[in-house]
């Protein structure tokens, strides 16, 4: 009798890359719940919208390049790239600025790269940071806490018009507001003191209103990924980290001109950069001792960008310059083989 | 109990022992025809001493160690030869080799067998006799014993004798009923190991999912000074660089053996063969083979050396539903058989008829997403995704910097990988390609060296002729003209690459 060869190992694990993608999404429900009830309607519109132009756009760039089409778009990958883009929008984004984004991030910053596993930048953050730079008006909109949690929420309908439509029953003015690094970073310029600034309406009691529970709920859904090991713990510890001692550094140096490190660590996007931006395997280092560097070293531009910066987050821009210096890194920082001489 | 020291990476795999391992080992039937392998380990080809149409009898030797590397092969029962030719042979190429194919005559009859004495035995005499008993590793890699046993050279006293019963692979039982049932035997031949290497200590590893086998092997073991020592059931304990940095601690150096580091190991089957050999005057003429997965009714037999795989199956009810693959040892490291004619061989541990049920459904490539899995379980600590960047880029050499050779090829990080990459064939493709260019360039530079040595004679024949001719005309202008230019000389054929001796390929 005759039998087929295939070489060992003959058995194999069940997993996926597919799995590991929608292990991703699992693990941002709790914080988009959070945005969902702080933010309202608008942060569902703008995930369902990017995830359809997400899709259309990994449809169309795998044809052109000739790949099976239900086998990639089975990996779940460009639905994460959209969900991460789309959470860091504001919710009430015009809709083409979401489309936009979204093609810059999968049709050039990962197709043109040769698509999953070739990109050398975070997709979504190349899409985030086209947005930051071309539409910085827009992108700035971010809305006040007043989501369908608050007195004041904006109705489904409403919030499609303001999205697809530019108008809504009410002016977009009215809804929108600086962000509370926004505040930080404008009020620190007129010369007030941090204490002074914290007791502005916008912060609640580590960080911004609202936002702070954002925070604890990508913290929640962060963690089980570290659980799970679909991201690598070393990422995120570097990365809080590396901002934790340059914020407690110059926070004892000067108390009033610069935040608590606590205060920087919760707010923003650091702790969803952390856990979700930060950890994408394809763009990051791989070696052990290379995720804490690199990790580190997105903590450490984090606070550079806030602190001296021209913007008042630094999450993407700290994220694509790590990126660039990911091959190096694992260059410098390959583990001692087994029966290697320790150097 | 002592302490162990943890390897890095590792598996837990599934077991699927209990489908092998509730039954006794069984006797092999004799079948109408043995076809025995002069090669069945690591070294030089057997040197076949019988011819078509010689009798043999069981346990006479009909292949002759060619070298120091090199193991003895024999007879597994008495009967005719009926060819020295190629055969098909268990092999992940499917190419055939020099085999003795014998019709067996039911008699078994034997040689004269003589049990010695060890300890009355001067050590080379015994490494002699275990050398022409044709004993060589049991657990796969058929490494000729005898040569493991010399320790001369090496100035420094063995610290540590390593019995491997670990057995970590799924599926595979066959050491574990060998010591459950023969754990005596299995130390008597243990003992004259450590008679022949004066170790410090002696550790017998098993994993911890064999209770029977360590009570056994313990019990056995009273009263020498052997340890038995389990070992967590991770795969691959049973890798001997792995299990002797978790039983002593002390890691193998990249380019060495165990021994470099004061530890010689063997098989548990190695043993029991030696205790053979010795004790019993028998040459290796059968092993135990776990025969398991689709087939009616699993278990161990203990097989003659030369007996077609398509035999065990029978003996053991015959195959089961769809048998997709074949595959010679487990399922982790173990390769697909092209068909089940080929022969039992010294290396071959377990037969595994796998079908659906065993094997992983073939799912498509994805590009790799340098998740970093298979560097959490390599055991050898290496960046697999960064090897197989390499290997895919044909950046051999890069590849090779990046500690290639150390790879075991244990398929942990193919397991693992969620895009489905066949990494260990990536890696065995890259050893192959640089072995193949160094032999290349080896074959080079004996070609140049050649080239090089027949240019010096001819030169030298000139001269010498040309002494000669002065001797006789001493007095004679013209030749002396003429000799300048060596190709105008008649006598001189001049250096011709159409010979091919200058040819790389010569």
């Amino acid at each position: 009798m005759r039998f087929k060869t295939v070489t060992s190992p003959h058995i194999l694990q069940h997993t996926s890359v597919g799995q590991v993608m929608r292990r991703v999404l699992y693990a941002m429900i709790p914080g988009i719940a959070a945005l969902v009830w702080f933010f309202g309607w608008g942060v569902l519109i703008n995930l369902a919208l990017a995830t359809a132009v997400a899709l259309g756009a990994e449809a169309v760039m795998l044809s052109i390049r000739g790949k099976p089409l239900a086998l990639h778009l089975g990996d779940y990958s460009a639905v994460v790239t959209a969900w991460l883009l789309a959470v860091a929008l504001p919710p009430l984004a015009p809709w083409w600025l979401t489309v936009i984004g979204v093609l810059a991030a999968i049709v050039v910053a990962k197709h043109l790269y040769g698509g999953l596993g070739y990109n050398p930048f975070n997709p979504a953050m190349i899409g985030y940071v086209a947005l930051l730079i071309s539409f910085p008006r827009e992108m700035s909109a971010w809305l006040i806490p007043h989501g369908m949690g608050q007195s004041h929420a904006l109705g489904l309908l409403d919030t499609l018009q303001i999205i697809f439509g530019g108008v809504g029953s009410l002016p977009i003015d009215a809804l929108t507001g600086a962000t509370p690094l926004d505040v930080l970073r404008t009020k620190l310029g007129l010369g007030q003191t941090v204490a002074e600034i914290r007791n502005s309406p916008v912060f609640g009691i580590v960080a911004g209103q609202g936002w702070e529970w954002v925070t604890a709920g990508f913290l929640a859904g962060g963690l089980w990924l570290v659980y799970t090991r679909t991201a690598a713990w070393q990422i995120p510890a570097g990365l809080l980290g590396g901002l934790a001692v340059m914020a407690t550094v110059f926070y004892l140096i000067d108390p009033q001109h610069y935040a608590p490190p606590w205060f920087h660590l919760w707010s923003g996007a650091v702790i969803f950069g952390a856990f979700f931006i930060a950890t994408d395997p394809v763009t990051a280092s791989t070696t052990p001792r290379g995720r804490l560097i690199y990790g580190a070293g997105v903590g450490i531009l984090i606070y550079v960008i806030r602190g001296f910066g021209g913007y008042p987050d630094g999450v993407a821009f700290a994220v694509l310059l790590m990126n660039i210096a990911a091959p190096t890194i694992d260059l410098y920082t390959r583990p001692r083989v087994f029966g290697e001489k320790p150097s | 109990m002592s302490a162990l020291f943890p390897f890095h990476g590792g598996l837990k795999t599934v077991r699927h022992k209990t489908e092998s391992n509730q039954t006794p080992i069984q006797a092999g039937i004799l079948p109408p025809r043995l076809t025995v392998p002069l090669r069945q380990h690591i070294g030089a080809i057997a040197k076949p001493l019988v011819q078509p149409g010689d009798r043999v009898l069981k346990g006479q030797m009909i292949g002759q160690p060619d070298g120091y590397i090199s193991a003895a092969i024999h007879a597994p029962t008495s009967g005719v030869v009926s060819a020295v030719d190629q055969q098909p042979v268990p092999h992940p190429s499917g190419l055939s080799d020099l085999c003795v194919t014998i019709e067996t005559d039911g008699e078994e009859r034997w040689i004269d067998r003589e049990p010695v004495d060890y300890r009355r035995l001067h050590p080379s005499e015994l490494r002699q006799t275990i050398r022409n008993a044709g004993v060589v590793g049991l657990g796969g890699a058929g490494f000729p014993s005898a040569v493991k046993l010399n320790l001369a050279g090496r100035s420094e006293p063995l610290a540590t004798l390593m019995l491997n019963g670990a057995e970590c692979e799924p599926w595979i039982t066959c050491d574990d009923r060998l010591m459950r049932e023969r754990a005596a035997e299995v130390v008597a031949g243990l003992q004259i190991m450590a008679h022949l290497l004066e170790p410090q200590e002696v550790l017998i590893g098993i994993e911890d999912d064999k209770p029977e086998a360590i009570a056994a092997m313990t019990a056995a073991c009273a009263g020498t000074g052997y340890e038995v020592r389990p070992v967590p059931t991770r795969y691959p304990s049973g890798s001997v660089k792995q299990l002797v940095k978790l039983l002593t601690g002390k890691e193998t150096p990249v380019d060495g053996l165990p021994v470099d580091v004061g530890v010689q190991c063997f098989n548990v089957a190695t043993a029991y063969t030696v205790h053979r050999a010795i004790n019993c005057g028998e040459p290796m003429l059968s092993r135990v083979v776990t025969v398991t997965g689709q087939v009616h009714r699993p278990g161990n037999l203990e097989t003659l050396i030369g007996t077609p795989f398509a035999e065990l199956i029978k003996q053991c009810g015959g195959y089961r539903e769809n048998v997709e693959r074949l595959i010679m040892g487990g399922p982790m490291m173990g390769f697909a058989l092209h068909s089940d004619d080929a022969p039992v061989t010294k290396a071959a541990n377990c037969l595994l008829a796998a079908g659906s049920a065993e094997l992983a459904p073939e799912l498509p490539v994805l590009p790799c997403i340098r998740c970093g899995a298979c560097m959490d379980v390599c055991p050898a600590n290496l960046l697999p995704q960064q090897l197989y960047w390499h290997a895919r880029a044909k950046e051999f050499d890069q590849a090779r910097d990046c500690h290639l050779f150390s790879c075991i090829e244990c398929g942990c990080c193919s397991h693992v990988c969620p895009s489905h990459i066949p990494l260990v064939q990536y890696y065995r493709y890259a050893k192959n390609e640089i072995w193949a260019k160094e032999k290349e360039k080896q074959r080079a530079e004996q070609a140049r060296q050649r080239h090089q040595a027949r240019m010096e004679r001819l030169e030298r024949e000139k001269q010498e002729r040309e002494a000669k001719l002065r001797q006789k005309a001493p007095v004679r202008p013209e030749p002396a003209v003429a000799s300048t230019n060596p190709h105008s000389d008649p006598l001189t054929p001049a250096p011709s690459p159409a010979k091919g001796e200058g040819h790389p390929e010569g």
